[in-house]
């Protein structure tokens, strides 16, 4: 018979995985998706200190680009003589916080760690497809970091041609300094990144498509997995593309090739090469660039989601809507490119298409932030540090959404391209939303990462003190845009009509600083609940995914017995007619006859039967 | 009776499965590589009419996609050797391939040569002729890699691993030994299009 259940218990499952298991094969070289996650994101959380910690350094040269900092010179040498940030390492600055923020973070940090986390947990599998891959993933990732960080500590500095490292600036060492031995590592790490991106939406796309338990069909799959998986398949097609991208570079550097390289002069001497075009680097570049800012954003969508419904105590509004948003956004993300380029020559006609494309996006984006509003309307909300994040993300991807409906017209970009109004814009829509989802997933998820609770008082604290520096920090960059005060410059003081706008800098480096340090509440929060928080309960959201089946003590592959089956979608909140305000995806509909409705069946006969019978002798009157 | 829990066969079926997938996701993304560099090629071409290949590709090349064909083959014959557990003719006609994949190397270094003679430098101010480079050296890349899949395949039924696993590691090495295939003649006759 068909149903001879073998049994399946972990230490069985371990016979043909691991056999013994030593402190390297389980904290450091792990090919568990738990621990994976959990380095993912502790990579992932020092990078953004680190990150973090350029930027304020960067503010206070904005700030006071005239005084003195002895104690700037203490720790930064000769990068910062006499206590003032030199011009060139500012530049480096801007670049690798860009870099470390957008990759390292937001991509890695964020993806990495959630995606590995609960694709196989929501979805009930016992790891990833390839879980060797997956630990390869994030070693090469490890590297990255390394090598990037190591940068710093070059006699030349690190690569400082900006996040986008347009050529030539990026292809001829010679052309300053940080385009030397510090633009080599900067390819160098971004190459491994882009190696350990691609092994790791391999296996997530995989194991959504293969690995689902039974009953876990494609339409009762979570948000947050929609999103991962899209974001995977975004990944995958886009990544390879910087690699052919970075290919050229290096050989342009390195070898003499020219394929972006023409007509150059460095220190009163032509070059030889000719014939290249910076522009294909442009191309190239922004066909992963664009595509790379959903891959930021889509997984904080997803995690929001999941948040929001959660603890609105209410199905989410427009599933389906959802999904088809996020398709939206995966498809339309890849022919957007060029509106990064309105102001390269680009044939007018050209950038018409790229404009209509651009602003139809704004379809899905808005469709997903209507749905979030519907979804909190008159829900049991409550407010967790993980739901105040959540709504926090909603918050900034409205008003950073809202500029990019200006900046995606070309002809408006010509006066705001290159200015702090796409600085406003994107670290906005993309980098505070993107960090508050990713917050909202730390503080939702960590019962299940760590087995303990995080400190709520300190939650708010950090969740205050980030959402409003974070709108001090970036909102009055809106106006200097306007006012056509360009990004990376060293010194407003260089240029009269800027001038006026430093005590508007100061303001914004006191917000970036406070902010700053409202961090330090979150990483004592963090590490220490590590080992002193509050022990967490199995499901202390009462939430309804699979992941909070599993026992709060972690075991290799997830489940001790059989892996649940699934039998209705994941946002049966506050369904009326039942006992609890949440139904968890592996309870029957056997077990819950007094909140079934009959689209629950989806047109099986036979359940309508037998569940019409039961309302009948139980006189349960089901309205619509 | 479709509701039960999932037994251990199933798992590694289904692991299985995901694995192979996982390949193809991967040649996907290869391809993707490749699609960038044709798009970067045909951008960058059509630049200014001093670009372009402007040489007769090598013979070296007819030769070169006639062994990846025949390699082709003789893993196929391998792969459904190894299916019927004939392992002997397996051994045999897999380490052919390893062989037919070297020769394909040596061959496209060759090619090179007879590039560099014909005055055509990876060092060049009309670097359409840097990409025949490109695409070839970086197709070479992947060749080396298939040639370890290869023969890892090989050691794998030098030691005797359960039938199982051979025939998954065949399977994995040949469906990437057919795209690498593929990919060398895509290549090629991108080139010879643009020649």
């Amino acid at each position: 018979m068909s149903s001879t259940v073998i049994s399946h218990d972990a230490g069985h499952h371990d016979a043909h995985g691991h056999h013994h298991e030593t402190f390297l094969t389980k904290y450091i070289f792990s090919q568990d998706h738990k621990m994976i996650a959990k380095q993912f994101l502790i990579t992932g959380i020092i990078m953004a200190v680190f990150a973090m910690l350029l930027s304020l350094l960067f503010r206070i040269q904005l700030a006071w680009p005239d005084k003195d900092f002895p104690i700037l010179e203490v720790f930064l040498g000769k990068w910062a003589e006499g206590g003032r940030i030199k011009p060139e390492f500012f530049l480096s600055l801007v670049t690798i916080h860009g870099t470390m923020m957008v990759f390292f973070v937001l991509t890695a940090g964020l993806s990495g760690t959630f995606s590995n986390l609960l694709i196989p947990y929501q979805l009930g599998a016992r790891d990833m497809a390839s879980p060797f891959m997956n630990m390869l993933s994030y070693w090469f990732f490890f590297v990255a970091c390394v090598i990037m960080i190591g940068s710093f500590f070059v006699e030349s500095g690190p690569a400082s041609a900006g996040w986008t490292i347009y050529p030539p600036l990026s292809a001829l060492p010679t052309s300053i300094a940080g385009s030397g031995l510090g633009m080599s590592l900067w390819l160098a790490s971004m190459v491994l990144f882009i190696a350990s991106q691609v092994m790791g939406g391999v296996n997530y796309i995989s194991t959504v498509l293969n690995m689902r338990t039974k009953g876990m069909d494609l339409w009762r799959m979570p948000l947050t997995i929609w999103s991962f998986f899209l974001t995977a398949i975004v990944g995958l097609l886009s990544f390879p593309v910087l690699v052919s991208a970075v290919v050229l570079l290096i050989f342009d550097r390195s070898a003499g090739t020219s394929f972006y390289l023409s007509d150059l002069v460095v220190g009163g001497q032509i070059l030889p090469n000719e014939g290249g075009s910076p522009i294909l680097f442009q191309h190239l570049f922004w066909f992963l660039g664009h595509p790379e800012v959903y891959i930021v954003v889509m997984p904080a969508l997803g995690l929001t989601s999941e948040v929001i419904s959660t603890n609105s105590r209410k199905p989410i509004f427009g599933y389906h809507a959802m999904v088809y948003s996020l398709v939206g956004i995966t498809v339309l993300s890849f022919i957007v490119w060029g509106h990064h380029m309105f102001v390269t020559g680009m044939n007018p006609f050209l950038g018409g298409v790229f404009m209509i494309t651009t602003l139809i996006i704004a379809v899905p984006s808005a469709v997903k932030a209507f749905n979030y509003m519907a979804t909190l309307w008159r829900g049991n909300i409550r407010f967790t540090p993980a739901m105040m994040f959540a709504i926090g993300m909603v918050s900034f991807f409205i008003s950073g959404g809202l500029t990019g409906i200006f900046l995606g017209n070309a002809t408006l970009d010509i006066n705001l391209h290159d200015t702090y109004f796409v600085v406003a814009h994107f670290h906005l829509v993309m980098g505070s939303a993107s960090i508050f989802g990713m917050l909202c997933g730390v503080y939702h998820w960590y019962p299940k990462m760590f087995g303990r609770m995080m400190n709520e008082k300190l939650g708010y604290f950090h969740f205050w003190l980030t959402f409003i520096g974070a709108y001090l920090v970036f909102f009055p960059m809106h106006f200097m845009g306007i006012d056509g005060v360009p990004r990376r410059y060293y010194a407003f003081t260089e240029f009269p009509f800027m001038e006026k706008w430093v005590s508007v800098n100061v303001l914004v480096t006191w917000a970036a600083i406070i902010a700053g340090l409202g961090q330090l509440a979150f990483l004592i929060n963090f590490f220490g609940s590590i080992w002193n928080g509050k022990k967490a309960t199995q499901n202390p959201w009462n939430s309804n995914t699979l992941e909070w089946t599993t026992p709060v003590e972690h075991i290799h592959g997830n489940w001790p017995g059989e892996i649940p089956t699934v039998y209705r979608w994941p946002y049966d909140y506050s369904k009326p007619g039942h006992d609890e305000d949440f139904i968890p995806q592996n309870v029957p509909f056997s077990q819950t006859m007094s909140s079934n409705m009959m689209h629950d069946f989806e047109g099986d006969d036979e359940a309508v039967r037998i569940q019409e019978q039961w309302n009948k002798e139980n006189n349960r009157v089901v309205e619509g | 009776m479709g509701n039960i829990a999932m037994n251990l066969e199933e798992e590694i079926q289904q692991t299985r499965k995901a694995k192979k997938f996982n390949l193809w996701l991967g040649i996907i993304g290869m391809f993707m590589m490749f699609a960038a560099l044709s798009s970067g090629f045909i951008v960058y071409t059509a630049s200014g009419v001093d670009k372009g290949i402007k040489t007769i590709l090598p013979q070296a090349f007819i030769y070169s996609t006639l062994t990846i064909v025949l390699s082709s083959i003789t893993l196929h014959l391998a792969y459904s050797a190894a299916k019927l557990g004939n392992i002997g003719r397996q051994k045999l006609l897999l380490l052919v391939t390893v062989v037919l994949g070297i020769i394909f190397f040596v061959v496209q270094v060759q090619a090179w040569k007879v590039l560099t003679e014909q005055g055509v430098y990876f060092i060049n101010n009309n670097a359409s002729q840097s990409f025949i480079y490109v695409f070839t050296g970086l197709h070479l890349l992947h060749i080396v890699v298939g040639i370890l899949v290869l023969l890892r395949a090989l050691t794998g039924v030098l030691k005797g691993i359960p039938q199982g696993d051979n025939v998954f590691r065949m399977d994995l090495a040949t469906v990437f030994w057919h795209f690498l295939d593929l990919l060398w003649i895509y290549i090629y006759v991108f080139l010879l299009l643009n020649q």
